[in-house]
């Protein structure tokens, strides 16, 4: 029977006499094809010389010959040295230790090289000090391979050779006439450095060396000086903290030059019942304030006053200023917690202000605190901001002939790049030792090219009496020199730099031991005291007496300059605190300027590697932005919303310090961001030609630096647009799914049964609850791994700090592309390893759980499961590295047609690219979205123009790891090329392999002990014992998947519960 | 440099004076030399043996002296009558040279000083161990003519061939003049047979012109079904197999820069692989070798054999010392001063084993650990004149080897525990490299 049932598209259709729907009826498409505008040209189809016949042979033609010429293989041709070196096995990785020291970042590495190209960086875990590398440390190696370096020295923007470059500068400098000449350059506590550059100043006369960082230290530096007589900074050593105390110090981040977490993660696992205890003051959201157990948001000039306070409470002295009362609550609490830790506690501060860095000083030596190393100084800042100053006001005043920096880009960094560029054209000379044609270099004269710290010599003392040794790890790629060489060059010294780095070693340093032992170490340690007299007499040399002595200044300028110095030092105890809550005034929006992870000071930002790093805490790539807190935001109507195709976009924002306007900054709204206050990252809005233009990402925040000063009052007011930005994560909490990062508190967990707080999950089989491990409920057969080795690799989620650096060393290791804003924007994100970061709703992710829990009814779970997908306003942070599971039952495995993955008796989940055919079922079944799909060819096409676009940045591949090509799906393969190495190693000697030698490119750059990988099968590994440990979980345990990434449960020491 | 110029001159009036008087006393020595030759016939026993010396030659001199051109140390063809004739040297001081020249260079004699110092001050080894008979079949070897050079054969394959053609061409010709006659004579039998045929009145029948073949073929449509399955799964095996085919460079066989003969240096010298292909046993490279060690042993062999040379020229057209000189050549060799001269070119090899960037093979697994012989996979490269690739180097191929080849355990403790538990487990005496696990994906693809 036939219906009689109408159907019908829309209402119009219902009116039987409607002109639209007969209009319609008649005409297949609404919009008229433009054939015409094709066609109906006339003129050009006319002139037009390809007729279509000549169109069908060419196509015909074409087809043809790319069949022929596929039919003939590619003849590739080998080309063997003619004499090999010794050292050198094609296909043999060799390792030298070196060091990466860039002004910014500071660290013993270890790099690999492969038939003499240096491809990866890694820790030197022989070093004591600054062994591990971190995130952007590891991304360096692709900074040799920049195809935009500078290839030989330049003058005006043409290339010249060195001769020209010598003989002229060296004219030019011995005809100054007396004027000043000036080394500005980045922190280089190098020894050998320091006696060239006195050497310089006594053959010149009239030269002073200023040292500038770009993110400056002054205030620590000169409060550190003022106390302890040595311009550096104090040293902590975390593992020994019990209680650690931080008003506004980003120490897992870039705070004090880095390399604190490796100590900070040792007192986080919990031993014996015992763990630290990490109470943080802070504006920003920041990697130290997601990890630690308290958090406590504040404005940055309440942190002032709250550091005041915390002096006060602690040593009984009486300040003025009042903060909020739950501020003040919270400050007495962490006081009373360090009185009672005494020696176990330490207080720690980012404030950028003298009288709060005397303070701190002042409270850790008052608690006598073991972590707190006075005697041990960090010389990796050195940069005085009155000495850049006073250099600009010399420039300007036409008094300082010849300017020379090097490892500097002050026209970028400077706040105020406008009077630098005024005072550089009233100089004689103008060099500049780059690596790049950056802002700074193209508007000098000369551009002397430097070479890549890879293709370096060098000597660096990091702390007091901890050296570090830098050799070349390839042969210059470039007609490059050395600032050292070309030193001793004007010096008219002989030899070269290196004959002279072993000879000032030999007779200064080395007290009769070996040189070559040094550089193949890669550090060395002097527990003489005579190396610290010669690094005291670096700093001395260094900068602020240099300003004021030869500048060929009056004296009166001379005497102004001690006084200010002085007037600022002078403060001692409590005036400090007391000075410190007086100039504690909080007007309207304060910034906090920070630095990123990823990014840093900027100097890397040409490294694709770095900019496609996902930010630990907003997740975002390729970008920076304001963060704002929820409240604030929504006050100034700032909206973030997730697009229809999944993007996350963001309001834009002008913003204003003392009339400096940075306009279009798009916004980011922050969990955990202290009312009133707002933070901008440092590093981004690169403009020159040293970056493709790809790379020149965000807005550039050193205008608003004013004063090197990292807090700043400032004004924002909302403008039009969206800005879209590339966020790789944008769920941001856990909806009370406990089960993926299992947690406790310190007091659950050392009181009650593993039960409790770690079960393993239930499901019910013939209505009876059986743990999800036993065999019974498996679907499975099981498959054998007894026999041999079986890899897993443990995650601690106490230790994990989520620094990023394992991101980075996988992208290295395992040729992973880089895609790019637009497609990251789509989620296309190719990283094989993610660290997740969740949110808590609620005040933490307990309530969160409780929250879940307690939800019944449709009514109850509409309003709150879509209330828990908002984050807390001082939320709970955690951390998850997320890999591929290798899971023994894959549930990739089982959907794939053409069996291209497949589990393995080592434990492992292969993935064969030539046999992928791309269907991507397996990524649609993975619960933990680990794979990874190649939606474009990312190597050799133009469409993305990153490294391995062009032939010198392809020299970074690791040989022995397929480059994948499009439509292929890809994952962690648990670093199997490291793993059957290691195996093959074994064999060959003929022994077994001991723990510890099985590695993957994660758990081998985790300084922080959070990443372990071994075999279990080896009863007596390390790995072994942590698969038993109670804290052990597997991440989506329920779904029966087996997997041999093994999670540790994390702890907090939550003095609730 | 001004100083070495003034020893060249105190050098030379040395020899003058010294000139003088040694003719003075080779007069002497000469009346004694003809005296002692009236009276006694013993010295003629003196005389060389010229076969004797060839083998002490070929032992004792031939790693630094050619007997027409210099190398390390200088030609030796009639040495004695030009040391006679043109320094007056006699055969005691030859003696006294080859026995102990760092002694006579010490003692000042002029002219062994000024040999050591024209050879880069290389003392010649002493042979104290050669007796004066020794050295005198030595010399009588190198007084032997120069033999004429071997006329390079007109290559005699195309000739030869050319003959074996021939021959069998005559007897194809013959056998087609056979088969002709022999139709021919069918033909004038059926015609004789048909004229008598119709003489004698017997009809032939005429058999009925029945439909062609090919139209009853046509007809036939199951034929027709049956004929067309067969020509398109045939045709479809050539097309697999053609495509199977692609990109197997089996037999691949190159014309490299220099003509290396793996023949002669593995073949007939006997050189172990990897005494050239060190790299085999350490890396996933067998490495193409250095130039530095074809110098090894190419600083002293600037020229092959006589007969090398001749086979070469009439076997494979190969002039092989010249393919000496292109080595020389690429590695900066002035073979005259025995000098590098430090301007290099490097030689292009053209690879010949190409695995594709998706598949991972060590050699140093199967060299040094599973103790594969070189020739398994690369075939008889001691009988390669010119390198090819043997194997087809597919993956069928690969799987094939490791299910059929037992892992090498021994004095491996490695494999002690791990082949304990497998063989057990699997109930056998001797794990393949598939049971160990040859066969996963991830052991060769990531």
């Amino acid at each position: 029977m036939s219906s009689n049932k109408k159907y019908w598209k829309s209402v119009e259709e219902l009116n039987e006499n409607s002109s639209i729907v007969e209009t319609l009826q008649q005409n297949e498409f609404v919009e008229e094809i433009p054939t015409d505008e094709f066609l109906g040209d006339k003129d050009t189809l006319e002139s037009s010389s390809t007729s279509r016949r000549d169109f069908l042979k060419y196509v015909g033609f074409s087809t043809a010959a790319a069949s022929l010429a596929a039919c003939e293989g590619p003849v590739i041709k080998s080309i063997p040295y003619v004499v090999q070196p010794t050292e050198i096995i094609p296909g043999v990785a060799n390792y030298y230790a070196t060091t990466i020291a860039n002004g910014f970042d500071f660290a013993s590495v270890l790099v690999k090289t492969r038939e003499g190209r240096p491809i990866k960086i890694e820790n030197n875990t022989d070093a004591p000090t600054n062994g591990v590398a971190n995130a952007r440390v590891n991304a360096s190696v692709l900074g040799l391979y920049d195809s935009l370096r500078v290839k030989s020295p330049m003058k005006s923007g043409a290339n010249i050779s060195w001769d020209t470059f010598m003989s002229e500068t060296t004219t030019k400098l011995k005809g100054l006439n007396g004027k000043a000449i000036v080394l500005l350059t980045s922190t280089m506590p190098s020894p050998s450095t320091n006696k060239l550059i006195s050497d310089f100043k006594s053959k010149y006369g009239n030269v002073s060396h200023v040292t500038y960082d770009a993110v400056s230290e002054s205030a620590t530096l000169d409060a550190y000086q003022a106390k302890y007589g040595k311009r550096g900074m104090a040293n902590y050593d975390f593992s020994k903290a019990k209680t650690i105390v931080s008003i506004g110090a980003d120490f897992l981040g870039n705070w004090q030059g880095g390399g604190f977490d490796s100590g900070y993660s040792k007192t986080r696992i919990p031993t014996n019942g015992n763990m630290s205890r990490h109470i943080q003051f802070e504006s920003n959201m920041s990697l130290t304030g997601a990890n630690a157990d308290k958090r406590v948001p504040l404005k940055p000039s309440e942190q002032r006053l709250a550091l005041a306070k915390l002096y006060s409470y602690i040593s009984g002295v009486a300040l003025p200023g009042v903060l909020p009362a739950g501020l003040d609550e919270a400050v007495k609490a962490a006081a009373k917690e360090l009185s009672r830790a005494g020696s176990n506690g330490v207080v720690v501060s980012g404030i950028q202000d003298v009288n709060a860095q005397t303070t701190v000083l002042e409270i850790n030596e008052q608690l006598q605190s073991a972590a707190f190393d006075p005697k041990t100084t960090i010389f990796t800042r050195q940069g005085s901001d009155k000495a850049v100053m006073q250099l600009i006001a010399d420039m300007k005043a036409g008094k300082v002939g010849a300017i020379i920096t090097n490892g500097v880009n002050p026209l970028y960094s400077l706040p105020n790049p406008v009077d630098f560029a005024e005072g550089l054209a009233k100089t004689d000379l103008s060099i500049a030792f780059s690596m790049k044609q950056d802002e700074t270099s193209t508007k000098f004269e000369y551009i002397a090219a430097t070479p890549h710290d890879l293709e370096s010599w060098g000597d660096f003392e990091f702390k007091s009496g901890h050296y570090s040794m830098m050799q070349p790890t390839i042969r210059p790629l470039f007609d490059t020199k050395q600032f050292q060489e070309v030193l001793m060059a004007w010096n008219e010294t002989s030899g070269s730099y290196r004959d002279f780095l072993k000879s000032y070693w030999t007779s200064n340093i080395l007290n009769g031991t070996s040189f070559n032992k040094a550089v193949q170490d890669g550090v060395y340690m002097s527990s003489s005291t005579s190396s610290t007299g010669n690094s005291e007499q670096t700093i001395v040399g260094g900068m602020v007496d240099d300003v004021s002595n030869s500048f060929g200044l009056g004296n009166s300028d001379e005497t102004t300059v001690e006084e200010t110095i002085l007037e600022s030092n002078v403060l001692t105890g409590g005036t400090a605190a007391r000075a410190l809550a007086d100039s504690a005034k909080s007007e309207g929006m304060e910034l906090s300027l920070y630095t990123k992870i990823g990014m840093g000071d900027g100097q890397q930002a040409n490294n694709p590697w770095l900019q496609e790093f996902p930010d630990p805490i907003t997740r975002t790539t390729w970008d920076n932005y304001i963060t704002v807190s929820k409240s604030d935001a929504d006050a100034m109507d700032l909206v973030n919303v997730n697009v229809a195709n999944g993007g996350l976009n963001g309001s834009y924002v002008n913003v204003t310090v003392n009339g400096v306007t940075i306009e279009n900054v798009p916004v980011i709204i922050q969990p955990g961001q202290a009312k009133g206050s707002v933070g901008i990252a440092l590093g981004y809005g690169r403009s020159s030609q040293a970056l493709k233009e790809e790379m020149k990402t965000g807005v550039n925040a050193y205008p608003l630096y004013q004063n090197f000063s990292a807090t700043q009052n400032v004004s924002i007011s909302k403008v039009a647009g969206m800005h879209e930005f590339a966020c790789v994560q944008l769920h941001n909490t856990l909806m009370g799914r406990g089960d993926i990062i299992k947690e406790t508190s310190l007091e659950i967990f050392n009181t009650k049964d593993k039960n409790v707080w770690n079960k393993v999950p239930e499901v019910s089989l013939n209505h009876i609850e059986t743990p999800v491990t036993s065999p019974d409920v498996d679907l499975w057969e099981g498959f054998d791994r007894s026999v041999g080795h079986h890899f897993n690799l443990s995650i601690d989620l106490n230790a994990c700090t989520g620094c990023g650096a394992c991101v980075i060393a996988c992208h290295a290791e395992n040729n992973v592309p880089v895609v790019g804003k637009t497609e990251m924007r789509r989620s296309r994100d190719m990283h094989w390893l993610r660290i997740d970061r969740y949110y808590s709703s609620e005040e933490s992710f307990e309530g969160d759980n409780e929250k879940k829990e307690n939800i019944s009814g449709l009514g109850s779970s509409l309003s709150e499961f879509g209330e828990m997908e908002n984050p807390a306003d001082n939320p709970q942070v955690a951390f998850q590295p997320v890999m591929c599971q290798h899971c023994n039952h894959a549930p990739c495995e089982t959907v794939c047609p053409v069996a291209a993955t497949a589990h393995s008796r080592q434990g492992q989940n292969h993935m064969a690219y030539n046999r992928c055919v791309g269907t991507r079922y397996c990524a649609n079944n993975c619960p933990y979205k680990v794979r990874r799909f190649n939606w474009f060819l990312y190597n050799k096409n133009d469409e993305f123009d990153y490294y391995m676009n062009d032939d010198l940045g392809r020299m970074v591949l690791n040989p022995d790891v397929t480059v994948r090509s499009r439509g292929v799906m890809e994952k962690c393969s648990m670093c199997i090329q490291k793993t059957q190495k290691t195996i093959l190693d074994a064999k060959r000697e003929g022994r077994l392999v001991e723990d510890g030698e099985f590695q993957t490119a994660c758990s081998a750059a985790c300084g922080n002990g959070a990443m372990v990988f071994g075999d279990i099968n080896n009863k007596d590994s390390k790995i072994a014992e942590l698969k038993e440990n109670d804290r052990m979980y597997h991440l989506l345990e329920s779904v029966g998947t087996k997997p041999n990434v093994i999670y540790q449960t994390k702890v907090r020491n939550t003095s609730k519960a | 440099m001004k100083k070495s110029y003034q020893s060249l001159e105190d050098n030379s009036t040395n020899n003058m004076k010294q000139v003088i008087y040694r003719n003075l006393t080779s007069k002497i020595l000469y009346l004694g030399f003809i005296l002692l030759l009236t009276f006694s016939t013993s010295l003629t026993a003196q005389e060389g043996d010229p076969v004797n010396g060839k083998a002490l030659y070929r032992t004792n001199c031939a790693s630094c002296h050619k007997l027409d051109s210099r190398m390390t140390g200088p030609a030796l063809r009639n040495v004695e009558t030009r040391l006679a004739e043109e320094e007056g040297l006699d055969r005691e001081w030859i003696n006294a040279w080859i026995k102990n020249s760092a002694g006579l260079i010490r003692s000042g004699d002029p002219y062994a000083v000024k040999i050591y110092a024209e050879y880069n001050q290389t003392a010649m080894t002493a042979f104290p161990q050669l007796s004066n008979q020794d050295i005198s079949d030595i010399l009588a070897y190198t007084a032997e003519p120069k033999p004429e050079p071997v006329v390079a054969e007109v290559p005699t394959g195309v000739q030869g061939g050319g003959g074996d053609g021939l021959s069998s061409d005559i007897m194809l010709a013959a056998l087609a003049l056979l088969f002709a006659l022999l139709a021919g004579a069918l033909v004038l039998v059926n015609r004789t047979l048909k004229r008598f045929a119709d003489e004698k009145g017997i009809e032939v029948p005429v058999k009925e012109k029945g439909t062609p073949i090919w139209k009853a073929f046509v007809q036939n449509q199951f034929l027709v079904l049956v004929t067309v399955i067969f020509f398109l799964l045939a045709s479809a095996y050539f097309v697999y197999g053609f495509f199977m085919q692609v990109g197997i460079d089996q037999g691949y066989e190159p014309v490299q820069p220099i003509h290396y003969s793996h023949r002669i240096h593995a073949g007939e010298n006997g050189i172990d692989c990897k005494y050239c292909h060190s790299s085999a046993r350490v890396s996933k490279h067998s490495g193409i070798p250095s130039l530095n060690v074809c110098m090894n042993c190419h600083k002293s062999i600037a020229q092959v054999g006589d007969e090398t040379q001749a086979e070469g020229i009439s076997e494979y057209g190969v002039d092989y010392n010249a393919q000496i000189q292109k080595l020389y050549k690429a590695v900066g060799w002035d073979a005259t001063t025995q000098q590098y001269t430090g301007e290099t070119s490097p030689v292009k090899w053209i690879r010949i084993h190409n695995l594709p960037d998706f598949a991972y093979f060590n050699h140093s697994q199967h060299v040094s650990v599973a103790g594969v012989e070189c020739q398994t996979c690369h075939g008889p490269v001691e009988e390669m004149e010119v390198m090819y690739q043997y194997a087809p180097l597919t993956m069928g191929w690969c799987i094939n080897c490791h299910r059929e080849t037992n892992i090498n355990v021994k004095d491996n403790e490695y494999y002690t525990k791990i082949h304990e538990e497998l063989s057990k487990k699997y109930g056998v005496e001797q794990l393949t490299a598939a049971q160990m696990g040859g066969l996963e994906c991830g052991k060769c693809h990531y």
